[in-house]
């Protein structure tokens, strides 16, 4: 078994071997449903990675941003007739034909705000304008409000170098990502953690990591080391990424949330170049994602949101410059997909927003709270400590399959 | 185990060195908070805040040293990125693959240049200065993942942010919003005024991405309160301002206006009206270099640098009113932080991991028997490749997103790697953390190291624990 870590390959043991225990522990887990977000950070335009080709002043607004059409050459695929999939998402194409996706378009963070960064934060903390009161990411604060359990793993995790805003905050988190030297043997490694104890920064993140290290110990040693120069995040390391994450979600005693930062999705020029990369490392990310994660897609819910939009209309340089509304996915075996949730707001003169950007005409923390009702059984007070000051933003229904 | 028990050995070489109390704890705050921790060639003498302020005066020193002797031009630079895309296109037309056909000299020049800077750092007898530096080239920060800016950006520090770290913040903003690295990573290079000649020609067009960032990351800050109009405004400003061909730049950055891409007519920016021309970019980046947010914004982040990851309100009203009263002199902020007192309790900031490594290679120097660390590898490996922030606010200056426990893993580990460098050569490791931390250095570490199995593991130890940790 070549492509399995040892570590799948001891938990498969004890699934056979101490089947009793293992259901036992399978009944005290709080949740065994899953829960990925997915940030693109820079931006996605939600116009190309979701084409409203049906739309009739699309052609005019971005003449050459529009994919060849549904079953020409290199098309895009078809999502009922009105929207198309970017062809550099064949497999999602496939996740969408199996009901498995769920495409989102118009939607936005309740800001308008089109600085990058303001918005990036603003989206992790679930806010609609800066609250000094809270620092904390809202998928953070989702862990607070989910049952606590026993066992070795920390409930969330950050996949890849640095921690997102969206997971800081005072519930702990493991973050994971590929590992590249030779760690100290368990005696060094007990007293370095001593020695660091007192600190509080170095403390916690010293156990949480002997904590995911015992838990993941074979998964984390078999990775090439990088290249030089390498980005940690680019599109192109996803799908290695999402693979291993998607192992340690798998696990029953794993992690149940996880959220991944992926880059490159700033492309004020020459976008249809530009955008090939990191949409093909998205599409093959979340397939070794449902791949890995094996029977328990059928139990996972992957968000996948970018800070804002891009404008309608093509700049001068064959890119797009910061906008607003923009397009959003939901994926997983427990998701309601096969359909497109929008309510278009059309591109013509008068519909376009500040006369610029696709409008938006829905909140994106509505689509967040969805998930977490349908999928994490977040109760309404909870909802609200989740997302505070959302009360405009009611959870959008039918994100997750009726079981 | 095959390796021989080198116990008696080690014990032997700590028994030799004693911990020296009563030194002078400024001096190794001095080196650790404004520099990288003290170096093989600091040299520096008993008054720690005349040793940092000393930094301050004449030129960069690694300019004037020659250290970068041999290192391109932005227009050499520049030349390079055509070259490589020249052979690209050959081989295309050829029907070769570029696998085995084609180097790239532009990736090339990234990293001579990275690994030059990056060993300079490490090595530099005025860290203050250095560090100054490489904050001022991730405040104006152009990322290597681009490849077309990679080989840009060494030549943009020594160009455009090397010449001005202790001179006037707006001639720092003029060097660097010109510089080829920049024009190129925020698009302006394609930028195209679509009423100038160009624009009517070609039917191109606009492209906001530097006018936008430069007012929201290098100068006046959403505080200031601009709307879109405004960014579109100074996007049109900046129309023209372009990267030059083979040998026709303006200077030997590889700038070059081109008029005929140039938005015609006046525009205005948050209130006040520019003409067109080059010079209306250069009057609208004056005007948003000294505008008051700007100051703001600046001592903001000087002081969640230098003090704290939340900057104490009154340290930044101090340096922010040094930077009004002396129309943005960056040499008279710099001094001022020293001056401040809350910049002198240690350990307040966890460093980067860029400071981690630099501060492990000037604590313990790689023995020189030895091939050198790849620290290009190395930094990648710890998540923070050099020159190679994913967005252009640059890297966070704050320990959250540094603290997580594979951040913190990784550094260990690395730190343990580095360390089998020092098995049976180099220094002491107690020697190593005396003239490294000195007083700072805690006995619950120091009695660690004693009771240590190995020198590997001694160096470890000093290298993880919390005080070396921070800085």
């Amino acid at each position: 078994m070549p492509s399995l870590s040892r570590r799948a390959t001891l938990v498969g043991l004890g699934l056979t071997t101490t089947l009793g225990r293992v259901k036992l522990a399978l009944a005290d887990a709080p949740t065994q449903t899953r829960f990925v977000v997915v940030l693109l950070r820079g931006a996605l335009d939600g116009m190309y990675s979701v084409v409203p080709y049906g739309d009739a002043n699309l052609a005019s607004l971005r003449p050459e941003l529009i994919p060849p059409a549904p079953g020409q050459q290199g098309g895009m695929f078809d999502l009922g007739g009105f929207y198309g999939l970017n062809p550099n998402l064949p497999n999602l194409a496939a996740m969408y034909q199996a009901g498995e996706l769920l495409p989102i378009h118009a939607v936005a963070g309740p800001y308008r705000t089109r600085s990058h960064f303001e918005a990036q934060d603003l989206l992790q903390l679930g806010l609609e304008e800066d609250n000094p009161g809270i620092t904390s990411g809202w998928l953070n604060r989702t862990l607070r409000e989910l049952p606590t359990r026993n066992g070795p793993a920390l409930m969330g995790l950050a996949a890849g170098m640095g921690m997102p805003l969206l997971l800081q905050g005072p519930a702990r988190v493991d973050s994971y990502a590929p590992e590249h030297f030779a760690s100290p043997p368990p005696n060094l490694a007990a007293r370095i953690a001593a020695l660091n104890a007192g600190d509080p920064l170095t403390g916690p993140a010293i156990t949480d990591g002997m904590q995911a290290a015992s838990l993941d110990q074979s998964i984390m040693s078999d990775d090439a080391t990088s290249a030089p120069g390498d980005a940690p995040n680019r599109g192109g390391a996803f799908p290695a990424l999402a693979s291993k994450v998607g192992q340690l979600l798998a696990a029953d005693d794993g992690p149940r949330i996880a959220a991944f930062q992926l880059e490159g999705w700033d492309t004020h020029g020459n976008q249809v170049a530009g955008l090939k990369t990191p949409l093909t490392g998205l599409d093959q990310g979340l397939t070794s994602l449902k791949t890995t994660l094996g029977p328990a897609w059928a139990q996972t819910c992957v968000l996948v949101m970018t800070e804002f939009g891009r404008t309608a209309a093509m700049n001068g340089t064959k890119g797009t410059d910061h906008g607003t509304a923009t397009a959003a996915f939901a994926l997983g075996g427990a998701v309601n997909g096969g359909r497109v949730i929008a309510t278009w707001p059309g591109l013509g003169s008068g519909q376009l927003f500040e006369n610029r950007d696709l409008a938006p005409t829905l909140d994106i923390r509505a689509v967040a709270k969805g998930a977490l009702t349908q999928h994490l059984g977040l109760s309404a007070p909870a909802l609200a400590r989740v997302f505070p000051g959302s009360g405009d933003a009611a959870p959008l229904s039918g994100i997750i399959r009726a079981s | 185990m095959a390796r021989p028990a080198p116990l008696p050995f080690v014990i032997s070489r700590y028994a030799a060195t004693r911990y020296k109390s009563g030194m002078d704890e400024a001096k190794f705050i001095a080196a650790t908070r404004f520099g990288f921790g003290p170096g093989p060639q600091d040299g520096q003498g008993g008054d720690a805040r005349g040793w940092l302020k000393a930094q301050l005066q004449g030129p960069d020193p690694g300019l004037a040293s020659g250290a970068f002797t041999g290192l391109p031009t932005g227009q050499q630079a520049v030349d390079a990125l055509r070259a490589d895309a020249m052979a690209r296109k050959t081989l295309k037309e050829q029907g070769l693959p570029e696998k085995g056909n084609f180097q790239s000299q532009a990736r090339a020049l990234y990293e001579q240049d990275a690994a030059a800077q990056l060993n300079f750092a490490a090595t530099t007898p005025a860290p203050f200065r250095e560090r100054l530096v490489w904050f001022w080239a991730n405040h104006f920060s152009v990322s290597a993942q681009q490849n077309q800016a990679a080989p840009l950006i060494g030549p943009m520090l020594r160009e455009a942010i090397r010449p001005h770290v202790t001179g006037n913040f707006a001639g720092m903003v003029q060097a660097a919003e010109r510089h080829p690295a920049m024009l190129r990573y925020l698009d302006n290079d394609v930028s195209i005024g679509p009423d100038s000649r160009a624009g009517q020609r070609t039917g191109r067009g606009l492209n906001e991405n530097l006018g936008r960032e430069c007012m929201e990351l290098h100068t006046v800050g959403l505080a200031a309160g601009y709307t879109q109009a405004d960014v579109t405004a100074m996007a049109n400003i900046l129309t023209g301002w372009s990267i030059a061909p083979s040998d026709k730049g303006s200077d030997s950055t590889g700038f070059l206006c081109r008029p005929f891409a140039h938005e015609p007519g006046p525009q205005t920016v948050m209130g006040q009206t520019f003409d067109g021309g080059e010079q209306a970019g250069i009057d609208a980046l004056n005007f948003l270099a000294t505008y008051p947010t700007t100051y703001n914004l600046l001592a903001k982040k000087l002081v969640t640098h230098f003090v704290a990851d939340n900057p104490p309100p009154g340290a930044v009203a101090r340096i922010s009113g040094v930077l009004r009263d002396t129309e943005g002199d960056l040499g008279a902020a710099s001094a001022a932080l020293v001056d401040l007192p809350r910049a002198w309790t240690p350990g307040q900031k966890l460093k980067t991991p860029f400071d981690y490594v630099v501060s492990t290679m000037r604590a313990a120097p790689p023995p020189p028997d030895q091939p050198a660390p790849k620290l290009l590898a190395i930094l990648s490996g710890l998540g923070q490749p050099v020159w190679g922030a994913p967005l252009p606010n640059g890297w966070p200056d704050a320990a959250a997103p540094w603290a997580g426990s594979d951040s913190v893993t990784s550094r260990i580990d690395w730190a343990y790697t580095y360390a089998a460098r020092f098995t049976d050569t180099g220094p002491a490791p107690m020697d190593v953390a005396h003239a490294a931390l000195g007083p700072l250095l805690r006995t619950a570490t120091l009695a660690a190291m004693q009771s240590a199995g190995s020198r590997r593991e001694a160096l470890t130890l000093f290298l993880t624990a919390p005080e070396f940790q921070r800085r």
